[in-house]
């Protein structure tokens, strides 16, 4: 009972304190809070004069040679044809109407739709089975490379693919391909798979060394397979490679010409493509066609402004591995 | 290490579902596959789908080159003189000649530009993020697109201009000396986006304080550079100096778009050569020959890159 006492007594004491100590707190709090404004404003102020405004100015004049092309992509785009008269001014100055009948027509003329249909079943089937099996096989080789030697081997076998140019490739696939039936999308989608499968292993299993194998083995002890295992904990812990992959993978494959060029040879357009297929029917008009071209570079950019964070890491981490 | 404790602990449950299944006599309970076993069965197909569209055509590219195949009915095995016509074909030697040129000056020019750029991106300016974001747009436009948009700057932009400069007025893609300068312009745009993107991410690995301490010791501006950042961000020079050279080489897209390997054959490039007379010239077998040439100077060149990077590692 007096124990119990004691206690409360202390407890009181130690509640006084508490309020003290509370009072004394705020008070420093808001001593603090009004020193960090403060420093924060003199950082700003000295910020200011930190910004380097010579290069700043330097490097916006010089985003003119990024924004000429696109520029003039664009006005004469819009313009009718017997607006561009052959001066300078003439081609470059902005058109009198902003009318969207070239669009429309170049959309006719180059089977827009169509194309920008193939493109995006090509990419995305490309970036979605590159996904699944080069991070699989990246699973395999990263885990086993180090202690097995018939693994390491077929991890340098995949890597040096890297070195084979496509121009050597190129003659015996159109062989090859039209053999097997696989001239068509479906064929070029296969050979995108192979040919981004060096630099993908690279990354994966260069990612998967930083993964420690205690959550695989916690999976394995609950009963699962290994091939669970890999989907419930390794496929989602590799998260971030998977944006570098799909970026890496869909930029290239998006842009291609060369590929779809001589595998499908001219039985389907992919959206660059369409636009060397039809280069003639766009004859003297250059109206049409950079309405074209802007079309073929619109979906690009458009992805780019979207991710424009994903894209430039992911670039930056797939170079620099 | 620990890898072994895995695979010992698969043995003992394979030992356990053995047993179990013996005492109970179910034969529906369906045996886990063991690591080893579901990783072959992931290995064996992948590698295979390798084989047969990378490695398979490479050594069928190989053998062609040793045939006078036309690309279509029958043909005989020539040994050596494929290669051997290689080094007396003058329009080889052309595009070899072309195409090294323009990977060499594209690659200087390239690296200088995406240099300076990426030291004013990485300083105290104003706009860092928006500035950055587009300096990198060219690099996600497609080649072919950003080659045709380019032929008719340099067919009729550029001329314009330098009538009123008091020029000619003629388009460089028309005349077979300066064409190689204008399709050189045209890489480097693309490619001083992505190089730019290396540097600064190769700058942001220089700490503050070696600055700091560089100042101290009255290093600053040129001499900052040179004997502070550039060798600490050397690593990243090399691999843009390799990267840069192996695209240009392989150079294709643009060569399309703008001159078609023309004027007089001036801008044919090694794979716009393989591809024109190799699919269409009746030339497979001596392009065949020529595109495992060309796989050789790939590989030499990305040897170089495999050393640098090694040494990078060393480094860090």
């Amino acid at each position: 009972m007096e124990n119990k006492d004691v206690k409360k007594t202390k407890e009181v004491q130690n509640d006084v304190k508490d309020n003290v100590n509370e009072m004394s707190e705020q008070d420093m709090y808001k001593k603090m809070k009004q020193r960090i404004r403060n420093e924060k404003r003199a950082a700003k102020k000295s910020a200011n004069r930190q910004i380097n405004w010579p290069v700043t100015v330097l490097l916006i004049l010089g985003l003119v040679t990024v924004i000429f092309p696109l520029y003039m992509t664009v006005v004469i785009a819009f313009k009718q044809p017997s607006e561009m008269t052959n001066s300078i001014r003439g081609i470059l100055s902005l058109p009198k109407t902003w009318s969207l009948s070239n669009f429309k027509e170049a959309m006719e003329v180059t089977d827009f739709w169509n194309s920008l249909g193939n493109s995006l079943i090509i990419t995305l089937s490309t970036v979605v089975i590159s996904i699944v099996l080069h991070s699989m096989l990246g699973y395999v080789l990263g885990r086993m490379r180090a202690k097995n030697k018939g693994y390491k081997l077929i991890y340098f076998y995949i890597i040096s693919g890297m070195f084979v140019p496509f121009a050597i490739l190129m003659m015996p696939l159109v062989k090859q391909t039209s053999i097997l039936h696989l001239d068509n999308m479906l064929g070029v989608i296969i050979l995108y798979t192979v040919f981004y499968m060096p630099m993908n292993v690279l990354l994966y299993s260069g990612y998967l060394t930083n993964i420690p194998i205690a959550l695989e083995e916690a999976a394995y002890v609950d009963g699962a397979t290994t091939f669970k295992t890999y989907w419930s904990i390794v496929f989602p812990i590799m998260k971030p490679m998977h944006a570098t992959v799909a970026i890496l993978t869909a930029l290239g494959t998006w842009n291609d010409v060369m590929t779809p060029l001589v595998i499908m040879s001219g039985s389907k357009n992919t959206l660059p493509l369409a636009q060397l297929s039809f280069q003639t029917q766009f004859g003297a008009n250059y109206n049409l066609a950079f309405a074209s071209y802007l079309l073929a570079l619109l979906p690009i950019v458009l992805f780019y402004v979207i991710c424009q964070k994903q894209i430039l890491s992911g670039v930056v981490s797939g170079a620099v591995k | 290490m620990e890898e072994k404790k895995l695979e010992a602990m698969e043995e003992t449950k394979g030992v356990q579902t053995a047993d179990s299944a013996q005492e109970e006599e179910t034969p529906k309970k369906k045996k886990r596959l063991d690591r080893k076993q579901t990783f072959m069965l992931i290995t064996i197909p992948i590698v295979f789908l390798f084989f047969l569209f990378n490695t398979l055509p490479l050594l069928r590219g190989v053998m062609y080159s040793f045939t006078n195949f036309r690309g279509y009915g029958d043909f005989d095995w020539v040994a050596l003189r494929n290669y051997t016509d290689l080094f007396t074909d003058a329009r080889v030697g052309k595009s070899y000649l072309f195409t090294f040129r323009l990977a060499v000056v594209a690659t200087i020019v390239t690296n200088v530009i995406s240099l300076a750029l990426a030291l004013g991106l990485n300083g105290k300016i104003k706009f860092k993020n928006t500035l950055r974001g587009f300096y990198f747009v060219p690099n996600v436009l497609g080649a072919l697109v950003v080659g045709y948009i380019f032929s008719y700057i340099f067919t009729y932009i550029v001329p314009a201009f330098s009538k009123l400069l008091g020029g000619e007025g003629v388009s460089m893609l028309a005349s077979s000396s300066w064409a190689w300068v204008a399709i050189m312009v045209v890489c480097a745009w693309q490619a001083i986006a992505m190089n730019t993107i290396i540097y600064i991410s190769g700058l942001q690995t220089v700490p503050e304080d070696v600055y700091e301490a560089g100042a101290i010791d009255g290093a600053t501006g040129w001499s900052s550079f040179r004997h502070l950042t550039f060798p600490l961000i050397l690593p990243f020079f090399s691999i843009n100096l390799v990267l840069c050279m192996k695209n240009f080489l392989m150079v294709f897209d643009q060569i399309v778009a703008m001159t078609s390997g023309g004027p007089a054959q001036s801008t044919e490039s090694i794979s716009y050569l393989i591809y024109n007379n190799g699919m269409s010239g009746g030339q497979f077998g001596f392009q065949s020959a020529n595109a495992v040439l060309f796989f050789v100077v790939i590989v030499v060149i990305s040897v170089m890159q495999m050393s640098f990077t090694n040494k990078r590692e060393e480094q860090l």
